[in-house]
């Protein structure tokens, strides 16, 4: 009787968030639309016209859109990677941000895989993959991978909903569409909340949190071996799996630390999100921001010591024409989180989050260093007198694209948490009623 | 006609004779056999039916009776996709470029773009001017795919539209292709090319599309050098090699251990063993099909590769001994 009060209480906490669209949201929203239409406008001129009308040539043959779908992709696997251990070790409070780096996960993963589609010259021969698959591609590994990853994590996202869905469909004073009501009695399963389909429920969970992790490792590594398994100087590294899982895990906290903020604004979730979650998310991308910068010194030392002709040229190409992006993909994008991170009088909630920005936005730029200052100095030297065929600069349908991206990605957020409070019900239930039952436990082992 | 070819013939006793034929048909295009071409198949000797007799004139000079059912009816006959998968049976196609004779002529880039159907920028077989270290005296290269025994392009390929067949050729089938590119970043050797964009000419329904000429290309599509099987099958050298004024380029066969130039047929292995040949880039194990010979002895100066368009030279404008050319005024 006790759960069901606390249950209404906090639908009617969280229900104003679903019931109704502010003004601000509205135009939000608006906005959003307006960039993913300017996208979908670009892409149908891609479409057209072919990749002519993006900055890539023969030589540079991948560019921002590969750079996008390796960020999103990580920025999916390490949210997944941290949903999985917050879930598995029930930290305690985990609540506040479980949902959050839940949904970005699977956004995330959605949205990456379309930037490789992007990249394909013949959209319309996509099904040739699976008609004519072969496995010795890494592009198969990674389709499997990445699709067994969506799959994984799409099934995970919904476990964590389940609950919550079944408090809103029982809550008559709920204020929603009828579709919406309609939907969360369908997507509710018929959850009950008995004891013996809550611990089913928490032992799938659990078990999915196990899984995911290891699909997103393994998903993202594959991605990885794209790079790495070629004979390119900048990319056949050995340390590039590694790499890569540290940079997606620096990557996806400032990202997850970023979505803190701003849903901590705009939901006034204050008495949720607190500074000690800041703190403590600071805290693993301190740890992330060192081991991504020991990794990125590891690997540029190695090809700049041992000086190859090949990775002198790249490294020259990096120091010249990439200076200023080297410089901030690889020492302010590092230093700047470390210094802010490190020393605990600066770790108040907004250095935190400019930290986070930093570091996502450094994070994308050591993206673009990998992928394209190695496609300018491949082995037999560039000898070309169109100047696009030298260098890359992508036009303006890759950076629309790219927004569209970064849009789609906040609308979708946007509109599942009108449809599925933010914060988990179902979780604060649970933290309570342990923290009852350890209570009711504390004083008897104080008589023993 | 097309199939018989592609039937592979272990006969010991038909071997010996092929040999022969291989050394006919590569060289007739320099000879009067040239048009109604060569192959040699003595499958069909054996097991057809027709016992008619066609006699020709061997580039020596001497007359020789075939079976009707040998001579080649190319370029009538076309291979399709999936038959161009099949290499030509028993053959290892190699290549010799010899370093020593290039000048820079063009001549084989623009007989290998007229022969494929490319635009000006759009080149299979491209010269780099290259400079190993300051000291070294540059050289041009032409460098064509190398068709290597181990292809990463193949390896990485997700739909096998890029293939290894038996004769050495690793061959795009466009029909296949969906264009991830994959396979261009892959290639250390630069060596393909993509369609960005719709051109007119990928529209061209005069002929068939067949992975052998690579002809229509495909917007969205990669395409490469594809060492000219359709001439191959023909007898013939591949557009490149024939193109030559200098004779730079020998072609042959592996197995027969014969390459030529069109002027001059060798050994195989004694040219590489005797001109100290070499593969471009070996330490990456790609292992190519296509060789060196080093450019010692020249016939040419360098400067005289230089007499080529202004668009041409400005390309070369990164190598070191280019920008003392210009300091000096030379050029």
């Amino acid at each position: 009787m006790d759960i069901d009060k606390r249950k209404r209480e906090l639908v009617k906490e969280f229900s104003p968030a679903l019931e109704n669209y502010s003004l601000k949201t509205k135009i939000w929203i608006g906005c959003l639309v307006a960039i993913i239409l300017v996208g979908f406008y670009a892409f149908l001129v891609q479409l057209i016209n072919g990749h002519i009308v993006t900055g890539m040539r023969d030589n540079v043959v991948w560019g921002i859109y590969i750079i996008n779908f390796i960020f999103f992709v990580g920025i999916s696997y390490s949210g997944a990677f941290i949903s999985g251990i917050l879930h598995f070790f029930k930290t305690p409070w985990k609540n506040s941000v479980s949902r959050i780096v839940e949904l970005i996960t699977v956004l995330s993963l959605i949205i990456g895989p379309i930037f490789i589609l992007l990249c394909i010259g013949r959209l319309d021969r996509l099904h040739y993959l699976f008609l004519y698959p072969r496995i010795q591609s890494p592009i198969t590994w990674d389709i499997i991978a990445i699709m067994t990853d969506l799959v994984g994590c799409f099934i995970y996202l919904y476990l964590t909903f389940i609950p919550d869905f079944a408090i809103l469909r029982d809550n008559k004073e709920l204020k929603v569409a009828k579709w919406q009501k309609k939907a969360y009695r369908i997507l509710a399963l018929n959850y009950q909340d008995t004891t013996e389909q809550r611990e089913r429920l928490h032992k799938i969970t659990r078990t999915m949190s196990v899984m995911i992790i290891v699909l997103a490792i393994v998903a993202y590594t594959v991605l990885a071996w794209i790079f790495s398994l070629t004979l390119q100087p900048g990319w056949n590294s050995t340390i590039f799996a590694p790499y890569f899982i540290i940079a997606g895990l620096y990557s996806g906290v400032g990202v997850i630390i970023i979505s803190m903020y701003a849903i901590r604004k705009y939901f006034h979730l204050e008495r949720y999100i607190r500074k000690v979650h800041f703190i403590a998310a600071g805290i693993v991308l301190l740890v992330m921001s060192l081991l991504f910068g020991y990794f990125t010194f590891s690997e540029y030392f190695a090809r700049w010591f041992s000086h190859k002709e090949n990775d002198v040229h790249l490294l020259d190409t990096l120091f010249n024409r990439y200076f200023w992006e080297f410089i901030f993909a690889n020492y302010i994008g590092v230093l700047v989180p470390i210094v802010i991170l490190f020393f605990k009088k600066f770790r108040t909630i907004k250095s935190i989050t400019f930290a986070a920005i930093i570091a996502v936005l450094g994070l994308w730029l050591n993206r673009f260093l990998i992928v394209v200052p190695t496609l300018e100095t491949p082995y037999l030297p560039i000898q070309d007198t169109r100047a696009e065929f030298v260098n890359y600069s992508a036009t303006w349908v890759e950076y629309s694209l790219s927004l569209t991206g970064i849009a789609a990605f906040c609308l979708l957020f946007t509109l599942l948490i009108k449809f599925v409070p933010i914060i988990p019900m179902s979780g604060i239930i649970d933290y309570e009623r342990d923290q009852k039952k350890y209570n009711k436990r504390q004083p008897k082992k104080a008589v023993k | 006609m097309t199939r018989c070819i592609m039937k592979n013939n272990k006969n010991e006793k038909s071997s010996t004779d092929r040999r022969k034929f291989l050394k006919l048909g590569l060289l007739s295009s320099v000879t009067a056999v040239a048009g109604t071409s060569l192959i040699s198949n003595l499958t069909s000797e054996e097991t057809s039916t027709s016992k008619e007799k066609i006699r020709l004139l061997t580039p020596d000079g001497k007359m020789v009776e075939v079976d009707a059912e040998n001579v080649n009816k190319y370029p009538e006959a076309h291979i399709t996709p999936s038959e161009s998968r099949k290499g030509i049976p028993d053959r290892k196609f190699v290549m010799v470029i010899d370093l020593a004779k290039c000048k820079n002529a063009r001549k084989c880039v623009e007989g290998c773009q007229k022969a494929h159907d490319l635009d000006y920028n759009e080149e299979f077989m491209k010269v780099q001017l290259i400079q190993d270290n300051p000291e070294a005296s540059p050289y041009w290269l032409p460098k064509p795919c190398f068709h290597c025994d181990e292809p990463p392009c193949v390896t990485v390929c997700p739909t096998g539209a890029t293939f290894k067949r038996d004769d050495n050729i690793v061959l795009v089938d466009n029909d296949r292709c969906i264009g991830c590119k994959f396979c261009v970043t892959s290639c250390p050797y630069s060596a393909r090319q993509f369609n960005w964009g719709h051109k007119d000419k990928f529209k061209d329904t005069s002929q068939p599309y067949s992975p052998e000429t690579s002809v229509p290309a495909a917007e969205g599509t990669v395409m490469k050098c594809d060492f000219c099987p359709d001439m191959l099958r023909q007898g013939k050298l591949p557009h490149c090699a024939q193109s030559c004024p200098m004779g730079v380029i020998y072609f042959g066969d592996k197995n027969e251990d014969i390459v030529t130039n069109g002027d001059e047929t060798v050994r195989f292995s004694e040219l590489i063993k005797d001109r100290g040949g070499y593969r471009h880039l070996e330490h990456l194990g790609t292992k190519p099909n296509v060789y060196y010979l080093p450019a010692v002895n020249r016939q040419f100066p360098l400067e005289r590769g230089f007499n080529v368009d202004e668009d041409i030279i400005e390309r070369y404008k990164d190598v070191p001994y280019v920008q003392q050319l210009k300091k000096d005024g030379k050029i």
